[in-house]
């Protein structure tokens, strides 16, 4: 196969018609220091190369760990409909279609995706994705401050760091000024949020469960954020929502979240999901593209891509978001694992989750020396604290067969002795209880 | 399409109805004609500072979003809220029930930019040849 669409006669050819003399005069107006020095990449490699390269890169990962490891994204099972559905070749593109009003199926398929992301998260609108959880919550930011005209955003330390760092670079050239909240004894710090919010205020940010694992009813939040006239984003995770109060039932504007956890298995680096819903009201500030669904002139129901006068390729530099796509093979694969598990199945998708955790809680609170942080309710992930330094803790066990949780040290200063322990469904009692002992035996050592 | 001669009008198709230090503004028959049907209008704030010439308010068509600009600088005093629900009032009366808002004029010699109903016409006219 020629990965170069090019000849070097139609290159010439399309040169010639441009009126440059070379490739390189063509790009001249680039300044020197801003061309790279070389191309020096590697020969080509034969397609038998190449497999052994990436089996041999395959196998550093450790994929045989009983994983206990959250931080916002989980083990989940992922059943095997879900592949077979999503795997099928009407289906296999990973963004919405171009000329989409022609794919009928795909649009129903993402219409259907919004209207499970609206009942989870409670919330009226939804958009047909974005990329992750991260790129969800700057663009909820961003929608915050377009609605208020305000430019000063209150961000809880409970919300992801990942997120975080992905907020601050996407909007490192603008002119917004970012106030970090403490979280103490596992919870958003009240008081402190209400100090610095104020008339500038756009937006106060919060994630539920936060990144220790804790549990919040942030209504209080949202009321208190209102009446100052700003808006209530939070970022969730969409399993705890099988149990737990919704965004909706909360008061909060902009819900956000990372769908991972909605049939898309564990990877470096993704492809994830990024879900986003709103109060009806904030609609026209939304992002990226939105399915509706209507009737055609026979009275026929039907789907289109509506409110489109929001995006780039009619509003250009004053559209709402530079998102022009979204990422429809991972809302696929949410819609049909929302689907197949339908509402009492997410609701016991939840329950499992928590009384497993809660199980774990109760056997590593027994291991000597570890204590388990019990301020505030959890729902399947939580933090205990070690008598060494976790990270060390975590190399231990994984000799043992164990990814057994994530070092907070890692996020946070000064809680080097912290770990983060998360218990999805999968997670057996025997499992759990060989995690005690394992950890137990790694203290000890 | 009607061009009424109390009014005074902008190249970009606003018009403006002035009673004093006020002004009245909107988008002409012959914006609303060549827009199609009107689904939503984002206006601007009460209280909102605008400038001649300067986005104040945007227009979406089915398959169109187009900005509309202030033919006075000043302070937005009132917007017409009926066009929230009800978008269609441009189309089916641009200068009366599909109003935009009321301006209070900073520098009333900025009249002397908009042109009167003739010259608007013949604006119009030159931008069909």
């Amino acid at each position: 196969m020629n990965y170069i669409a090019h000849t070097e006669l139609e290159k010439k050819e399309m040169l010639k018609a441009i009126g440059a003399v070379s490739v390189d005069d063509l790009f001249r107006h680039i300044p020197d220091g801003l061309r790279p020095k070389s191309f020096s990449i590697p020969e080509g490699k034969s397609e038998f190369d190449v497999i052994e390269y990436l089996k041999l890169l395959s196998r550093k990962n450790a994929t045989n760990l009983t994983d206990f490891v959250g931080g916002g994204f989980y083990d989940h099972y992922i059943p095997a409909a879900v592949d077979a559905l999503a795997g099928r070749s009407e289906f296999y593109t990973a963004y919405t279609p171009y000329q989409p009003e022609c794919s009928q199926g795909w649009l129903q398929a993402i219409y259907e995706y919004q209207t499970v992301i609206c009942e989870l998260t409670g919330l009226d609108v939804s958009n047909a994705s974005l990329y992750d959880g991260g790129t969800a919550l700057y663009e909820a930011a961003m929608m915050a401050m377009r609605l208020t005209g305000r430019k000063k955003i209150i961000v809880d330390s409970g919300v992801s760091l990942i997120y975080r760092t992905m907020l601050y670079a996407y909007t490192s050239n603008l002119s917004i000024e970012f106030v970090e909240t403490p979280v103490v004894h596992g919870q958003s710090c009240r008081e402190d949020i209400y100090k610095h919010l104020d008339d500038k205020t756009a937006a106060v940010i919060v994630q539920n469960p936060n990144f220790f694992g804790a549990v919040d009813d942030f209504s209080d939040i949202a009321q208190r954020v209102h009446k100052c006239g700003a808006l209530a984003i939070a970022s969730v995770y969409p399993v705890s929502l099988g149990m737990l109060k919704n965004p909706g039932e909360m008061g909060i504007d902009i819900a956000t979240g990372e769908g991972q956890s909605l049939g898309i298995p564990l990877s470096f680096g993704g492809p994830y999901l990024g879900f986003i819903a709103v109060k009806k009201e904030h609609m026209r500030q939304l992002p990226g593209r939105i399915v509706g669904a209507t009737v055609d002139k026979d009275n026929k129901r039907g789907f289109v891509l509506t409110l489109q006068a929001r995006e780039q390729h009619i509003r250009r530099e004053r559209a709402t978001s530079n998102i022009c796509s979204n990422e429809a093979l991972c809302a696929l694969r949410a819609l049909i694992y929302a689907s197949l598990l339908g509402k009492a199945g997410f609701q016991e998708l939840a329950r499992l989750n928590y009384q497993k955790a809660e199980f774990a809680k109760a056997t590593l609170g027994n291991v000597s020396g570890v204590e388990v942080k019990r301020s505030a309710p959890t729902f399947n992930e939580f933090t205990v604290c070690l008598p060494k330094n976790a990270d060390e803790v975590v190399y231990r066990m994984i000799n043992k067969g164990f990814a057994c949780g994530f070092p907070l040290g890692r996020f946070y200063k000064g809680l080097d002795n912290y770990l983060l322990v998360a218990v999805t469904e999968k997670r057996t009692k025997e499992e759990i209880m060989q995690f005690a002992n394992s950890l137990e035996a790694a203290l000890c050592s | 399409m009607t061009i009424p001669e109390n009014l005074l009008y902008t190249k970009d198709h606003e018009w403006a109805r002035l009673d004093g230090d006020k002004v009245t503004m909107g988008i002409t028959d012959f914006a609303q004609g060549s827009l199609g049907d009107i689904t939503f209008i984002d206006l601007p704030k009460p209280g909102a500072k605008v400038e001649q010439s300067k986005w104040c308010a945007t227009v979406e068509s089915v398959k169109a979003a187009s900005d509309v600009y202030a033919p006075f600088s000043g302070e937005v005093l009132k917007v017409n809220t009926q066009l929230t629900g009800h978008p269609e009032l441009v189309n089916k009366s641009a200068y009366d029930a599909g109003w935009f808002a009321v301006v209070k004029i900073s520098d009333l010699e900025e009249k002397n930019k908009l042109m009167n109903s003739t010259q608007y016409k013949e604006y119009i006219q030159g931008l069909s040849k």
